[in-house]
């Protein structure tokens, strides 16, 4: 029976690893992820998840426990936070580079030093550039739901590249909500189990992962940037047909909303999008024809659906929890971007907030779009990067 | 399963996702070739103690019926540890075209 449970989204995301019907888990503790595995051990010792649960000694070797695992075919799950996540760099690439369709929630947290252990999406940035697929979500409902996705889409073999759940500590990961959690059968329908194309097997020797000339190796690199493309296509369709199984959408590649008539769009990511939603609905009531645009996908970049909105507003403002150093918010960066050899490009504004987990409410992004909506009246945005509410 | 190719692929459609390779001799190359000098087993000092092949970091010593050594020159790179190893010199390291 399908039932509704209040739980934090690190307890979700362990419920949806059961409801993928999951075969391995590589476990290792890290705050603020230990949550996840540490339920995933429960739900195996009492027999109600049906699989194997390695405990390693570092995240470099979770890593490399569900690429083994992955190659040899069966479906596989870890998760990891901040510098456990950095620590898996290498074995990140290997993993997506020997195509395995690996998935992973990732427990967004500062890196140190300071020592912080609070929302930051400077963990996972660091890594978008391993050819992984990424996801950032809103709310506890859709780590579920995206979880499930996840599983399908990667595992289609037009992807077959591993993907991270992204989700904001303790905001999301030890925040309680009402979820959703449909029935087994279900979801069992939609999410058949996972059909390798090729696995480790003694009766029918293989290897992957081995040396390829310069004379090939950049073909495998540009069936990789196919897979990216592939995704873009496949993934507003995976969700819809979530939608329709489960009653559950969460707008594909940009959760988008009021955006139809809205002069200036808000581009946010994870909570933030959601806190924007709020800010919308009050700004409008203010005569502020204000809009948000939500990017649940920063890998592949859905540059494309960008471009589409601008079409028709007169300024983007990009709010990021986390900045390339040197150089902008990840979000304006790659809005720019998306937007260059374009005609009649809409202004960008970017603004970083909420760095080390410090809130970014609807009332700071109030702000953020009344000083956005100042600059696109007089036609000009008179400072790139802001910092919100910085010390002076 | 996906088909295993033991042909070399001529254009991208036919190349696999990722790297896959069956187990063929020298399918990376026969490192053999590298090898100034030759282990080469006098079989009748051989006492088939099996240090030689317990020793050999490429795996390139097979252990016979009789357990004495069976060298794959595909493979050996001629590092000499099995003459080194063996306790009654039944291995001498000969160079190469002599």
């Amino acid at each position: 029976m399908a039932q509704t449970v209040i739980d934090t989204a690190n307890h979700i995301a362990a419920y949806a690893a059961k409801a993928a019907r999951v075969q391995v888990i590589a476990a290792y503790p890290i705050t603020p992820q230990t949550s996840i595995v540490e339920r995933i051990a429960e739900l195996v010792e009492n027999g109600e998840l049906d699989a194997e649960y390695v405990r390693v000694e570092s995240e470099h070797s979770a890593m490399s426990a569900c690429i083994g695992a992955a190659a040899a075919g069966v479906r596989t799950f870890t998760a990891t936070a901040s510098h456990g996540l950095v620590l898996m760099h290498e074995p990140l690439h290997w993993a997506s580079g020997s195509r395995l369709p690996i998935v992973m929630p990732v427990v967004n947290r500062t890196l140190g030093p300071g020592w912080n252990i609070w929302a930051d999406y400077t963990d996972s940035m660091s890594q978008r550039d391993t050819g992984w697929l990424q996801f950032y979500c809103a709310d506890n409902q859709e780590v579920f739901d995206t979880i499930i996705q996840a599983y399908k889409l990667c595992e289609d073999e037009r992807v077959l590249l591993p993907v991270m759940i992204c989700l904001e500590a303790f905001i999301l990961s030890h925040t309680y909500m009402p979820v959703r959690i449909p029935d087994q059968d279900k979801i069992d329908d939609f999410l058949p189990p996972y059909k390798p194309k090729w696995f480790l097997d003694i009766d029918n020797p293989l290897s992957h992962a081995n040396i390829v000339s310069p004379e090939w190796y950049m073909e495998f690199r540009y069936m990789m940037q196919e897979a990216m493309e592939n995704a873009k296509q496949l993934i507003p369709k995976i969700d819809k047909e979530y939608g329709k199984y489960f009653g559950f959408e969460h707008g594909g590649l940009i959760d988008k909303y009021k955006c139809e008539d809205a002069d200036l769009i808000l581009l946010t990511m994870g909570t933030i999008g959601s806190e924007s939603k709020i800010a919308v609905d009050n700004l409008r009531k203010e005569g502020l024809n204000v809009g948000s645009a939500r990017v649940r996908v920063f890998r592949p970049f859905p540059k494309e659906e960008i471009r589409k909105l601008a079409e028709n507003t007169q300024m983007f403002t990009t709010i990021d929890r986390g900045i390339s150093f040197g150089m902008e918010g990840f979000l304006a960066e790659e809005t720019k971007a998306s937007l260059c050899n374009q005609e009649d490009q809409p202004l960008i504004a970017g603004f970083i907030a909420g760095l080390g987990g410090r809130d970014v409410t609807f009332k700071n992004i109030e702000k953020i779009a009344k000083k956005s909506a100042e600059w696109m009246r007089r036609g000009r945005v008179e400072k790139e990067t802001v910092w919100v509410d910085l010390r002076e | 399963m996906v088909k295993l190719m033991v042909v070399v692929p001529k254009t991208r459609k036919e190349m696999p996702v990722t790297t896959l390779s069956v187990p063929t001799i020298g399918s990376a190359g026969k490192t053999g070739f590298w090898r100034d000098f030759r282990p080469v087993v006098d079989y009748s000092k051989c006492t088939g103690c099996t240090l030689c092949w317990i020793y050999c970091p490429d795996g390139a010593i097979t252990r016979q019926e009789d357990d004495s050594p069976k060298i794959d020159y595909d493979y050996c790179k001629g590092c000499g540890i099995c003459a080194n190893e063996c306790p009654v010199k039944a291995i001498t390291m000969q160079r190469e075209g002599e």
